[in-house]
């Protein structure tokens, strides 16, 4: 998943909005949007953050400084070196799909931070926050803490590709005033675009989604 | 704890405590977020067990005053903690 290969496979597949949210790091981000930048896709910088109670939430912003931001804070936060033996290499390329290094840290472990600080955080950066893959029964809001609570303010809630939208109408009929999208969580090029939403807009942007999440100014997320 | 403890239950996921735990178990986990409150009283535990000396977080300890829900703390692992509660709770009947 090179990020000229992501950029090529994103247009092939049609895909309008792209948001890069690698696992607790997003050091390939700027490489992501650069490599696109000649294409017809809109890419946001993001990150996916493990929280303490395991939970993963998508973080998306409007521009790289807030989702660096970010990174620091989760990189003060997270504890553990990397093992490439059990984990894979931790690589960082550049927009021409070159290795230029590699992350120590152990990106795949929780981050020491309640699942509400990292919530507010995201706000306090001025990004948008999704609960991610509400529908699984790992490292979802709802599989760690039974419900969500009022206080927890998400911007958006994620079904995965595991459940329809039918049987999600049903599962999360309580949540019902919240705003529901899908996204590919592709790990491999592949799994790009196989669950994706459908957003009316001006043009694909952050400040659109934003608006579509909020259902404000006639922006919203299409019914599936 | 002046509730009778019908036995515990351990799991550090919620959802899971929720479907599968019974009224007068003692529950020992790692969680800390409020909502462990509101699942204790929802199923009637006999209270919580927090392991590994984790400090249940200031909104979590209001929540547990208001609700009368008994929390303690082990500084033993969840293993430890585990095994001295089931012998205690054998040793009794």
């Amino acid at each position: 998943m090179s990020p000229r290969n992501i950029a090529a496979q994103a247009g092939k597949r049609g895909i309008m909005l792209l948001a890069i949210c690698d696992h607790n790091s997003a050091e390939n981000v700027a490489a992501v949007m650069k490599a696109a930048e000649a294409s017809d896709v809109t890419v946001l910088p993001g990150m996916e953050v493990c929280s303490r109670e395991e939970i993963h939430v998508l973080a998306i912003f409007e521009d790289l400084a807030p989702v660096l931001n970010l990174q620091s804070i989760v990189y003060e936060h997270l504890a553990g070196k990397n093992d490439p033996e059990a984990f894979g290499l931790q690589v960082v390329s550049n927009e021409s799909d070159e290795v230029i290094g590699f992350q120590d840290r152990l990106l795949i472990g929780a981050v020491n931070l309640a699942v509400d600080e990292i919530v507010d955080t995201i706000h306090k950066l001025r990004g948008v926050a999704v609960a991610s893959h509400i529908d699984r029964q790992s490292f979802s809001v709802i599989s760690q803490l039974g419900f969500i609570p009022e206080t927890l303010k998400f911007d958006a809630l994620e079904l995965s590709s595991n459940i329809g939208d039918e049987e999600a109408r049903r599962r999360f009929v309580a949540y019902g005033d919240s705003t529901f999208i899908r996204n590919s969580d592709a790990h491999d090029l592949e799994d790009l675009g196989k669950n994706t939403s459908e957003y009316l807009l001006e043009y694909p942007s952050f400040r659109e989604i934003q608006k579509a999440f909020r259902n404000l100014d006639g922006r919203l997320v299409c019914e599936a | 704890m002046d509730e009778q403890v019908s036995g515990g239950y351990a799991s550090d996921l919620l959802s899971d405590v929720i479907a599968n735990s019974k009224a007068g178990n003692v529950w020992v986990t790692m969680q800390v977020h409020v909502n462990i409150v509101a699942v204790a009283v929802l199923k009637e535990l006999a209270g919580i067990i927090i392991v590994q000396g984790r400090q249940p977080s200031e909104d979590t300890l209001r929540k547990a005053r208001e609700e009368k829900v008994a929390i303690i703390v082990s500084n033993l692992p969840a293993f430890e903690t585990v095994g001295r509660i089931h012998s205690l709770l054998e040793g009794r009947s």
